[in-house]
């Protein structure tokens, strides 16, 4: 292979897309079967060390949900389920067929919701940390209320080395921590109420008819590992596997690690 | 200038600050002793009725999980005051529609007030503070788009009167709109909004509802104040903004001396010092502006004024946000800032809060009803300075 060819692969490029009022930012990149990868409530960061490795492997199609990164947000939309919509339609538009489909955190919701609807370009799925389902006691909430937590309370529930993954929004140019902020406000509009999952969905996940591998970081402290287990029970045939040493995001915090469970799964 | 008498109704009794992590939202109430709490009731309803009974206007306004403002139900005390008062302007600001699902209960609370009070409600809205949102388990977005559908709602439901109507907005669906009773004033009651900021009050000048701004100073009111003459114009409104648009709050202690007055002045500072809050209740994501929180993140503060922040007086008073000394004194700090921020109508005046005691409370009202009110009655507005 020629160097040229491998600057290829890894190169993912952005690009805006119109679907319907919303216009959509858009990266893809890299060679072999398609995958789509839905972020979580952190966004999408293209430059991202897992995001290359994944294109080693695979077509990857990364959308940005409407409100984050530089993706529009209609007024009419509040929810995760305007934000599987969206996918859906991504999905068509892009003629995209046999998709391995992975969703961290937002994203897992996202997906898992997406896969109850409709896997007809779906082949596979992939849940990293996925949020959505409500399964513990009425009295106590099933992921940590992000919402009334210090940011950095908040990272040590996310990260296995908090100390490493502080980021220092000073060294950042404004354009880049104006996202950040925005990223927030959309999560909050669609995590607020019911906070954080929707009551519907642990009742549909019955219906995901692909394989689907659950991934957990062993130091995750914002989605429990009885949560897991639980959605992980609701979907038929689903199986969980823990990354060690990663909390929240595991692409992150191990994205070797990350993109050979993937790759494996996707490949079996 | 009308004076409007107003307390937050404060439970002052509380612990230590560094014992706990924020004065609002999270605060066990384990530290509200409901019997102090009745005595305290019945002590701020008396202090409204002696406003009344002064010839003064009144306020009341609302907060929830908070020793601050124990009145997370306005409607309820003003419900006593349009019973028990006899002459007063009843001011709520006000009800916070953003975060209450059903605005047709909320004009059939304010019609009701009006209707018992015999026509004396200004009804004010206002979208509420950030830590009102976890209280209220509100979505922060769009708090502002909420609150003025809500509004809407809450005007036609006061004003049609030819039996059921419906309303499908973006946020609020009833399909059989029909009050018992509608309200005592025609059209409706006045409205009111609360905003400190120049879009905002743009928004409300647009609409040519009444702005009230708290505590914003000489120059933020200035500013304030022309953005809503700005808002008023460029919605085509008819003429000049006259005072009766516009209010201001400050607190406000009159003696019969300079002394006393600050003395009194410096009781009611409590209620600047005591707002102890961390960054993720004073800033829930979709609050404030992108900026603001570009600012948050870069600096890991909200606000200019931080937990431990211990206000002087001379300096508050030179800012305008207190108004205090003998009668004469404070007529002369109140028509400077008059002067400088190109007039207002409404004086909303916070004179009771922390560990101002009843006598004392008393004492400036009736101060402020003898010496002071007469005076402000007769400000007229002089609008070079503003210009």
């Amino acid at each position: 292979m020629s160097e040229a060819a491998a600057a290829d692969r890894s190169v993912i490029a952005g690009s805006r897309l119109q679907l319907g009022d919303v216009e959509l930012e858009l990266h893809r990149g890299g060679r072999g079967p398609t995958l789509l990868f839905l972020h979580g409530g952190g966004g999408f960061d293209p430059a991202a060390p897992f995001v290359a490795r994944l294109a080693e492997n695979f077509d990857v199609v990364a959308p940005l949900h409407p409100g984050f990164g530089a993706s529009s947000l209609p007024f009419w939309m509040e929810s995760v389920d305007d934000f599987v919509h969206v996918q859906l339609e991504l999905l068509k538009r892009l003629g995209l067929r046999d998709v391995t489909l992975v969703g961290a955190s937002l994203g897992g919701w996202v997906a898992a919701d997406l896969a109850t609807k409709n896997t007809s370009r779906i082949r596979k799925v992939v849940l990293v940390s996925p949020v959505g389902i409500k399964v513990g006691p009425r009295d106590k909430l099933d992921i940590p209320d992000i919402f009334a937590t210090s940011a950095e309370e908040l990272l040590k529930l996310t990260s296995a080395e908090p100390e490493k993954r502080k980021p220092d929004y000073n060294k950042m140019s404004d354009e880049a921590v104006r996202i950040i902020a925005r990223n927030r406000e959309t999560m909050a509009l669609v995590a607020w109420e019911p906070y954080m999952h929707n009551p519907k969905l642990r009742h549909r996940l019955r219906l995901i008819d692909r394989p689907t591998l659950i991934l957990r970081g062993s130091h995750d402290r914002l989605v429990g590992q009885d949560y897991i287990d639980a959605y992980t029970k609701l979907i038929p045939g689903a199986r969980c596997e823990i990354i060690e040493n990663a909390g929240h995001s595991p692409q992150s915090e191990q994205p070797d690690e990350f993109c050979r469970r993937v790759a494996h799964f996707a490949n079996s | 200038m009308r004076t409007f008498h107003f307390s937050e109704g404060a439970f002052h009794h509380l612990p230590e600050e560094h014992e706990y992590e924020s004065i609002r939202v999270s605060l066990p109430n384990r530290y509200y002793d409901p019997k102090i709490g009745a005595d305290l009731y019945h002590r701020y309803l008396d202090e409204w009725l002696i406003a009344d009974d002064l010839g003064l206007d009144i306020m009341v306004n609302e907060h929830h999980q908070t020793p601050t403002c124990v009145d997370p139900a306005a409607p309820l005390l003003l419900s006593i005051l349009a019973r028990q008062t006899k002459k007063a302007r009843l001011l709520i600001l006000g009800n916070p529609i953003a975060n209450r699902n059903q605005p047709v209960r909320v004009a059939e609370e304010m019609a009701m007030i009006d209707v018992i009070s015999r026509g004396r409600l200004e009804c004010g809205f206002v979208r509420s503070v950030p830590y009102e949102v976890p209280a209220a388990n509100s979505n922060p977005n769009r708090m502002n788009e909420r609150m003025y559908e809500a509004l809407d709602l809450i005007k036609a439901a006061w004003t049609h009167h030819d039996g059921p109507f419906s309303f499908e907005g973006r946020f609020f669906h009833h399909r059989c709109v029909n009050i018992w009773p509608r309200p005592f004033q025609q059209p409706h009651p006045p409205i009111w909004i609360s905003s400190s900021s120049p879009g905002g009050a743009r928004q409300v000048g647009a609409a040519g509802y009444v702005i009230a701004t708290f505590h914003t100073g000489f120059d933020g009111t200035r500013t304030v104040f022309q953005n809503y003459r700005q808002g008023w114009a460029q919605a085509g409104r008819k003429g000049e903004v006259t005072d009766d648009r516009l209010a201001y709050s400050a607190l406000v202690y009159v003696g019969d001396t300079d002394e006393e007055g600050r003395a009194g002045a410096q009781k009611l500072l409590w209620y600047l010092s005591h707002n102890k809050l961390p960054v993720h209740f004073k800033n829930p994501p979709g609050y404030n502006s992108l900026d603001a929180n570009i600012k948050a993140l870069r600096t890991g503060k909200v606000g200019t004024r931080e937990a431990g922040f211990v206000p002087n007086l001379d300096d508050e008073i030179a800012t305008g946000t207190v108004f205090c000394g003998n009668p004469d004194t404070v007529y002369k700090q109140i028509k400077t800032f008059y002067d400088h921020v190109g007039g207002f109508g409404h004086l909303l005046s916070m004179g009771q809060a922390g560990f101002l005691e009843h006598d004392e409370t008393v004492k400036s009202l009736k101060l402020i009803a003898k010496e002071l009110d007469p005076r402000l009655r007769e400000l007229k507005v002089t609008r070079q300075a503003a210009e």
